[in-house]
């Protein structure tokens, strides 16, 4: 991968994402020099926790995504319950209530699918662990687009669903599937390769 | 020429179609959501590529409808986000009070839900009588819906949680009568309400309002078109009127933050201030 290429850091995940994410990106230090944006699935109505359970143990500055805003490096943008999260050609997020897609919203495909259209090659993207389908045609389509596809190693995900259907839908060639630990080591060499 | 940049001529055409035979732009649309909604149809009409679509729209009548549909977003419940409602109930309503005569514009109105819980919010503060809700959206079938007021009955049960999460003084099954597995809204309601086509990208100013309902419709749009809206939502407002907008939306850097003053920040509810005062 040419470090000096990714703009900017996607990602996925469904059961299990709590302990992922604060494992995964509890080890970037506070000026990142990326944005980092991504779904989880999460229920539509009631109360939204993560955010704040997961800045807690975050050095980075954690938010729930509002329409329109440029995303920021050192900042980690979480799609809200209700609505898709998409990553517009001039690096804004934009929301969307459109229809559900695998029976949620938000829901991984549309920010996949959408960062590869509009950035192309300069996305790096991650499927973490997770029950069912959600973010295997959309890793696909950053692949298709020359970005970087990362999957956790579905043997070490709490729920292993997402990593293989994400495995089966996109070329070996095109992704590497490793542990959250190498995951997080991958980001860190990324960051160090930005700022050098 | 890569895929995606032949994919993006062809929106564009079809784009340019629309505008040119039917008056409708939706080039200040935000593309992302856009694109995804026109692959959609791409696929819902069975076409080869999306350029394809630029023929039937120049010459099939009935295919506009169908298209304007695809493209906007009918997505709305009754009293959803109980939490803003709430918030209009308790710190909007003693303003609109204020006034003799009371106008409110919901914009993006779709199939009404919301229209019809702005309605029952103003009848429990005994409001109703001297309101008027001005109900739009360029989604002419979804109007049409709005219009009938009969909703499916299995949805009642969410709404009816919401209703009661939003303050509601009485019980949601007061407002309508049920049938089958449909329920029809209370046509009293309707006295007060007018529901009608406008398009925010052509149309001008129609009313002078007290409240402007906007939410979830500006996050389709690009920041041109959302500085264009607020302009003419801030045209059609009486000073000291409010806007809410939905509850995920910026004004940041927007005529909203410049001239309105917030009356609940985190519910998006904002009040045009007082013409000399500043911020």
């Amino acid at each position: 991968m040419n470090p000096h290429q990714v703009r900017v850091i996607l990602f996925g995940c469904s059961a299990g994402s709590l302990h992922a994410l604060r494992s995964l990106f509890s080890r970037l230090p506070r000026r990142y020099p990326l944005p980092i944006v991504g779904v989880t699935h999460t229920r539509e109505q009631g109360e939204w926790l993560l955010p704040e359970l997961l800045g807690r143990r975050c050095l980075l500055n954690v938010r729930s995504a509002v329409d329109k805003e440029t995303i920021q490096p050192g900042s980690l943008y979480l799609a809200p319950p209700g609505y898709h999260l998409l990553l517009e050609r001039d690096e804004t997020l934009s929301l969307s209530m459109d229809e559900r897609v695998h029976g949620s919203r938000p829901a991984i495909d549309p920010l996949f699918e959408s960062a590869a259209d509009s950035l192309g090659d300069k996305v790096l993207a991650i499927i973490l662990t997770g029950g069912g389908c959600d973010g295997a045609q959309g890793l696909r389509a950053v692949a298709d687009a020359g970005g970087v596809c990362l999957i956790q190693d579905p043997a070490s995900a709490e729920a292993s669903s997402m990593p293989l259907m994400a495995m089966a839908a996109v070329l070996e060639k095109q992704r590497r599937v490793l542990s959250l630990e190498q995951i997080g080591t991958e980001l860190l060499n990324l960051g160090e390769g930005k700022n050098g | 020429m890569k895929d995606s940049e032949l994919e993006e001529v062809e929106i564009n055409l079809v784009l340019e179609t629309l505008r040119l035979r039917h008056g409708y732009d939706f080039r200040h649309y935000a593309q992302a959501s856009l694109r995804r909604r026109l692959r959609s149809l791409q696929h819902l009409f069975g076409l080869k590529h999306l350029v394809d679509l630029v023929p039937r729209l120049l010459r099939e009548r009935d295919l506009l409808s169908k298209v304007l549909a695809g493209l906007s977003v009918p997505m709305t419940e009754m009293f959803r986000d109980p939490a803003v409602f709430l918030a209009l109930r308790q710190e909007v309503v003693p303003l609109l009070r204020t006034f003799p005569q009371i106008n409110i514009w919901q914009v993006g109105c779709a199939t009404g839900e919301e229209a019809y819980s702005l309605a029952i919010l103003m009848a429990e503060e005994g409001c109703l009588f001297r309101c008027q809700i001005y109900a739009t959206d360029i989604n002419d079938a979804a109007l049409a819906t709005a219009e009938e007021g009969v909703f499916p009955a299995r949805k009642m049960a969410l709404y009816g949680d919401n209703y009661r999460n939003a303050g509601g003084t009485g019980k949601l099954a007061d407002y309508y009568h049920h049938h089958m597995d449909f329920v029809q809204m209370d046509p009293t309601l309707r006295r007060s309400m007018v529901f009608a086509h406008h398009n925010l990208v052509s149309d001008g100013i129609f009313c002078e309002a007290h409240l402007v309902v906007c939410r979830n419709v500006l996050i389709y749009f690009d920041r041109h078109l959302q500085a264009h809206c607020f302009a003419l939502m801030k045209g059609s407002l009486v000073r000291g009127g409010c806007l809410c907008l939905g509850s995920r939306e910026s004004v940041e850097g927007t005529v909203v933050e410049r001239d309105f003053q917030a009356i609940n920040k985190a519910m998006r509810i904002f009040r045009l201030r007082p013409r000399g005062s500043t911020p």
